[in-house]
């Protein structure tokens, strides 16, 4: 309940920040806390120097970029995404996850980009990033470079961020057609880590799949990305064996643990149930079999 | 004039609560929010391990620590005969560990600092050097034959048992268990879950050298008890020792045990000559205070073809973790188990019952358990759904050819208890026709046929309230009778005081309404309170719900002996004979002349100032309460449930619920604890559990692992109420706090049965956890014990 | 002006102190504390104010929550250092010095709270989500609360609590306040 002693810094520029990463060898950022602040308390986690960076403006802004892209800032709550009047109309797969997130007092403190660095195989957002081939945008000393989500993330909690470098926003890339998408999270109850969560990217070409992503959450030692069951997807009209085909191949793709939340085969089975009722979703009529 | 009873809030009014007045301004006082001049702050180090002999403690590092005013080990505690103290259970339980810990979490170490976090900080400066030992996680390990022997602090204990125990009629039952036609068996586990109230436990010792008096706040429901078990424990005398539990955040039975984190507050105070605060935090308290339940059965029920029950058999296998340290009625080793089956007329039953050591947290009595009836509740209407099911019977027909009826009544339970009164088949034609059960079969076979699997629940008891009559009921001892001392002040205002102990069950505001009900005093005029050992009289606390019972019983008592005397007074004021003088609500008159009267608070002024001759002044009493019998509130609770054949999760339709406590003192308070029951009840059903793996680990030890359902998960609740007043309580109430999470489980776990019913499963083990439910459903095999903890890559 | 303040004996420079400002209920408040207090305890223990309590050490039970800048977060998982220069509303700056809010008389009239232990932080999160919509129904209701544990209630009548209260904040409003659209790039 009671964190170790720390020294804490509330910078109000990312050069400020980053030069203060860098001066600190055992330095941790703090943006929403609510991953990093309960681990604190528990005693897991024990930084020396904290670095706010809740003081920094600038990051606090998401929306549609004129190239297409959609930038989400370090600084945008999960309550923010939650909330959007205008998210779903850009980002269907986003928008599904968040309300999803933890809770809803959680989710007006945690961050989306804190929780992809955060990298918790059962965290939401980064199966979301995974399907939706995102990237994070890291600034350090040397300045600005992009790292694609899957280079991003290099296991259970760890990324590929230097020690002086801050992740400053995420980017989903321009879509090549009509996003459509969606997220389904199996919890025991609001709040709990997922048992098995399924993020679903489509781009659609008119009623063929021109572009597909599928992220999954919680049955692996990281978050996973199944290839092969959105390479499936890819050029059919999401007919009913394809969809049977996409959702084998993404149980396939886990490697999940029994425990209490439920055995290996389980979790494997909720990750293909899940993969068909996201892609039934948006099936085209004429495509269901009679 | 009679004042209107409802008006002046008396019973039946459903008055709104008196303290909420500060809850809702924030202004509760629990005992973090009491501070006191110079008060230190303690943590406990606990053990890691399930078992290990301990070989050495280095409190070096914490000492060194700025701050840090005591560390204590068990070495210290056991220097001043304090490493050990009696349970509640006639045994003993390690204060802080000296040459073993016996269960994960067990307390090992404290410090006591400037703050908390300090404290914390030197916890972990403890170094301590376990040498582990094999550690028992089930009853099974226990009581194998090469077990290693977990109590061998004990002298003449040679293996893991804790007791053998046994009732009812063994020749009887077995001569119809050999005349059945039919034998139905099952077997379950009720698995360990937590009482957990919002508000962990805690305590502030403050030994003050200069009176020798121990002051001590506490989260406890029972300060009396604690008073007497400080007194054992510490020896010091029991005048010298104040208890005072102020508001509880929740209780549940959580807060009856004595906890060693209490005693070891005590003695920091005494050593540091400053009030010690130890504030628990929830993982603290879900690893190591009082649980309830982890009781196995095999149970057996033998019927008739035409579904009449000759018989019952129950052996139930308990583990009670590394200490006896249950609060229940000493006669009773496995509290009041055989109390299951007292709603139904059957002849003979037998109830055999071992309880085992584990390396686990002490416990098993607590949860709104009413001393083990939950379990027996629960077992009982899980057979009763077997039964019905294997002779090929309607669930709600089975039950009506065996409930007792209203005319039956003394009726003598198959286990020997005495109950006085029900509604039985009311309550469950009642619940029957809310939930629509009569056009439910046809909607269940046309749902199943679009791939829909949808169940109805039944769950029908009665149970035993308001422990105990004292040939039967006691505590150590001591007898477990309640009291009330009630002083009326010469405005007619008024103090009560009971020997119960609110933890939200809303005693300030019921008590006051008993009180209105037999003097005619508004009870907006009568202040409540309960909970110092100096100012309130001695009672046994508040659980099993027997403070209505007992406490309540207690208060309309001596608000009578006040009538009696106000009525003595009021023949004087009008001039007449005392058998002349008659009695309406509010006020005394002359018979025959109704106009010609003197109200109640027109007496309590004459008390002193007008007092006939003989007669002492003042109006002031007391009444201690020894309940003839137990009570014995009965309910309906109907379940209706959806569950998802592709993923094996279920929501509840609609919960229906037929509770008959008697007379109801405060409707809105009674409505509000059959909801709070039958979300817990809910919660055990689908969520909640504690579990261990092989090592000992405990898994349920914080609020992610132990999960209590939200807003979002927990289902509307359509309450119905039948009255049969208790035909022995002085205002003929029973008590309901407990009902609903005795009865509740039973109706949520048949009905999940119900909808799987065409698969041939017959029983999943609580918590009906989706992948639990799944695997049943696809396998059509029975799903028994705990969620497997054991991770595989 | 403080007449006494008692220092420890044995300076340690190694303890980093912080001084932080901020507004508590409207009141503006400023103290000097370590950077590792939780906003919880210097609520509780640093200004007193021990309507908001702490019930678990996992982030999960929701009984800590007051309002940050409006929006409800829980308490035990910020830093106090976290709060300078920001809004803080705790339980006590519910009602005014003559009237109760009306989600506090709701709890009151329905039932809202047996043992009083989840109250605050349950009040503060409906406070917030009345604050963005005033006609909730009531799944709106259940899942803004969903952070919040109660166990004695089982929630129905917290649920009524709420409802009583929107319908008297919207009784009582003043005619149209414009639509707020929430801030977005």
């Amino acid at each position: 309940m009671f964190p170790s002693r720390f020294d804490y810094k509330s910078p109000t520029s990312l050069d400020e920040a980053i030069s203060l990463l860098s001066a600190h060898e055992d330095a941790k950022v703090l943006a929403g806390g609510q991953s990093l602040i309960p681990m604190m308390k528990l005693r897991f986690a024990a930084p020396a120097v904290l670095v706010d960076i809740n003081n920094i403006p600038g990051l606090d802004q998401h929306g549609a970029q004129s190239d297409g892209s959609y930038r989400i800032g370090a600084l945008v709550r999960h309550a923010d995404l939650e909330k959007s009047t205008t998210l779903g109309d850009h980002q269907p797969t986003i928008a599904a996850a968040a309300p999803l997130v933890a809770d809803p007092i959680v989710r007006t403190r945690g961050t989306f980009v804190g929780s992809v660095c955060h990298a918790d195989p059962q965290g939401d957002w980064a199966s979301c990033m995974v399907a939706l081939d995102g990237s994070i945008v890291a600034q350090g000393p040397n300045g600005r470079r992009t790292i694609a989500v899957d280079e991003f993330v290099a296991g259970p909690f760890q990324t590929v961020l230097a020690a002086d470098e801050i992740a400053v926003e995420a980017i989903i890339p321009p879509a090549s057609g009509t996003r459509k998408g969606g997220y389904l999270k199996l919890e025991r109850r609001v709040g709990d880590f997922a048992t098995a969560g399924v993020a679903l990217s489509l781009e659609m070409s008119g009623s063929t799949v021109a572009k597909a992503g599928i992220g999954l959450t919680g049955v692996g030692s990281a978050t996973i990305s199944a290839t092969e069951a959105a390479a499936a997807l890819v050029g059919s009209s999401l007919d009913d064996a394809t969809i049977d085909a996409a959702a084998e191949a993404a149980a396939a793709a886990t490697s999940p643990r029994s425990d209490h939340r439920g055995s290996a085969d389980y979790k494997r089975h909720i990750v293909a149930t899940f993969v068909r009722r996201l892609l039934a979703q948006h099936q085209p009529a004429e495509a269901k079999v009679a | 004039m009679a004042l209107d009873e409802i008006k002046i809030g008396g019973l039946g009014a459903s008055r709104k609560r008196v303290e909420d007045n500060r809850f809702i301004r924030g202004k509760g006082n629990y005992v973090d929010d009491v501070v006191l001049p110079g008060m230190l702050h303690m943590e406990i180090l606990r053990s890691p391990l399930a078992h290990a002999r301990i070989k050495s403690i280095d409190v070096s590092g914490a000492w060194a620590i700025p701050g840090v005013r005591l560390v204590l080990t068990g070495e210290m505690m056991a220097a001043r005969n304090l490493a050990w103290m009696p349970t509640l259970s006639y045994d003993t339980q390690a204060v802080l560990a000296t040459d073993k810990v016996r269960f994960q979490g067990q307390e090992v170490a404290c410090v006591i600092a400037d703050d908390p976090y300090i404290a914390k900080d030197a916890c972990e400066a403890i170094v301590v050097d376990y040498e582990p030992l094999p550690p028992i996680v089930n009853p099974t390990q226990a009581m194998a034959p090469d077990a290693p022997l977990i109590r061998d602090d004990k002298v003449n204990q040679v293996d893991n048992k804790v007791f053998d125990w046994e009732v009812g009629d063994k020749d009887g039952t077995d001569r119809a268990f050999a005349e059945a036609d039919v034998v139905s068996e099952i077997d379950m586990h009720y698995p360990r879950s937590h009482p957990s109230p919002i508000e962990a436990c805690g305590s502030i010792a403050d030994f003050d050298r200069s009176t020798s008096k121990l002051t001590v706040y506490m989260t406890t429901q029972a300060p009396h008890i604690i008073r007497a078990a400080v007194s054992l424990v510490a020896e010091i005398p029991e005048h010298m020792i104040r208890i005072i539990a102020p508001d509880l955040g929740g209780g549940f039975g959580n807060k009856v045990p004595v906890y060693p984190g209490y005693v070891a507050s005590i003695l920091a105070s005494i050593l540091t000559e400053r009030p010690v605060k130890w504030i628990e935090d929830k993982s603290g308290n879900l690893i190591s205070t009082g649980f309830g339940r982890d009781v196995y059965l095999k149970g057996q029920v033998a019927m008739r073809n035409d579904g009449k029950i000759l018989g019952v058999r129950m052996h139930t296998e308990s583990d009670h973790g590394a200490f006896f340290s249950d609060a229940q009625p000493s006669k009773f080793k496995i509290g009041l188990m055989h109390s299951a089956f007292a709603c139904y007329d059957i002849p003979n039953a037998h109830l055999t019952a071992t309880g085992v050591y584990t390396n686990k947290a002490p416990g098993g009595v607590a949860y709104r358990c009413s001393f083990r009836v939950t379990e027996a509740m629960y077992f009982q209407e899980r057979m009763i759904q077997a039964a019905a099911d294997d002779l090929g019977m309607d669930q709600a027909e089975f039950r009506r050819v065996n409930l007792v009826r209203d005319d039956d009544f003394p009726h003598r339970t198959p286990f020997g208890f005495l109950t006085d009164s029900g509604q039985y088949e009311k309550c469950l034609d009642i619940g029957l026709e809310a939930i629509g059960y009569a056009d439910f079969k046809q909607e269940q076979e046309e749902a199943r046929k679009r791939g829909r699997l949808l169940g109805i629940g039944i769950s029908t008891m009665t149970e035993p309230l308001g422990a105990g009559n004292s040939r039967e009921y006691d505590i150590l001892g001591i007898k477990m009778f309640d009291s009330a001392e009630l002083r009326v002040h010469m405005t007619g205002k008024a103090i009560l005081r009971t020997g119960a102990k609110t933890q939200g069950q809303g005693h300030e505001t019921t008590w006051a309404q008993i009180v209105a009900h037999e003097l005619g005093i508004p009870a907006d005029d009568i202040v409540v309170e309960e909970g110092d050992t100096d100012t309130a009289p001695f009672g046994m606390g508040t659980y099993a719900s027997r403070s209505t019972p007992v406490a309540g019983a207690a208060v309309a008592m001596v608000s009578r002996k006040i009538r009696a005397k106000a009525r003595k007074i009021a023949a004087h004021l009008l001039e007449v004979s005392e058998e002349d003088v008659e009695w309406e609500l509010g006020r005394f008159y002359v018979r025959g002349a109704q106009d010609r009267g003197v109200s109640i608070q027109e007496c309590a002024m004459a008390a002193y100032s007008n007092v006939p001759d003989g007669l002492e002044p003042g109006l002031e009493n007391n009444a201690y309460y020894d309940p003839p019998n137990l009570t014995w509130p009965f309910a309906c609770y109907i379940a209706k449930v959806e569950v998802d054949p592709e993923t094996g999760v279920w929501d509840v339709l609609r919960m229906v619920a037929v509770d008959d406590c008697g007379v109801r003192i405060n409707p809105m308070i009674v409505e509000g604890q059959i909801m709070g029951g039958l979300t817990e009840a809910y919660a055990m059903a689908n969520m909640q559990f504690i579990t261990f793996d092989e090592d000992g680990n405990c898994i349920g030890s914080n609020y992610m692992d132990y999960l209590l359902p939200t807003a979002w998960e927990t289902p509307g609740f359509e309450l119905h109420e039948v009255v049969t007043p208790c035909p022995h309580h002085p205002i003929g109430a029973k008590g309901i706090g407990e009902c609903a999470t005795v009865g509740g489980p039973a109706a949520f776990v048949n009905a999940v049965m119900d909808a799987l019913k065409h698969t041939g499963v017959r029983n999943i083990d609580m918590p009906l956890l989706p992948d639990r439910v799944y695997g049943a459903l696809t396998t059509g095999s029975d799903i028994s014990g705990m969620p497997p903890v054991k991770t595989e890559a | 002006m403080t007449l006494f303040e008692e220092v420890p004996v044995t300076t340690t420079d190694e303890i980093p102190v912080r001084r932080v400002e901020m507004r508590v209920n409207g009141e503006t408040r400023a103290a000097n504390i370590e950077p590792r207090l939780l906003l919880a305890h210097l609520l509780r223990n640093g200004l007193q104010l021990t309507g908001t309590h702490t019930g678990c050490d996992t982030t999960n039970c929701g009984a800590c929550t007051v309002l940050f800048d409006g929006q409800p977060v829980k308490s035990c998982t910020v830093f106090a250092v976290q709060a300078d220069g920001h809004d803080i509303t705790t339980v006590e700056g519910l009602a005014t010095a003559s009237e109760l809010h009306p989600i506090q008389e709701g709890f009151k009239d329905e039932h809202g709270l047996q043992c009083g232990f989840c109250t605050p932080g349950m009040m503060l999160s409906a406070k917030a989500l009345l604050d963005e919509n005033p006609n909730p129904t009531e799944d709106d209701v259940r899942w803004a609360l969903s952070g919040n544990l109660c166990r004695c209630t089982g929630y129905q009548n917290i649920v009524k609590a709420v409802l009583w209260a929107a319908e008297k904040l919207r009784d009582d409003a003043p005619a149209d306040t414009p639509a707020d659209d929430g801030g977005e790039a």
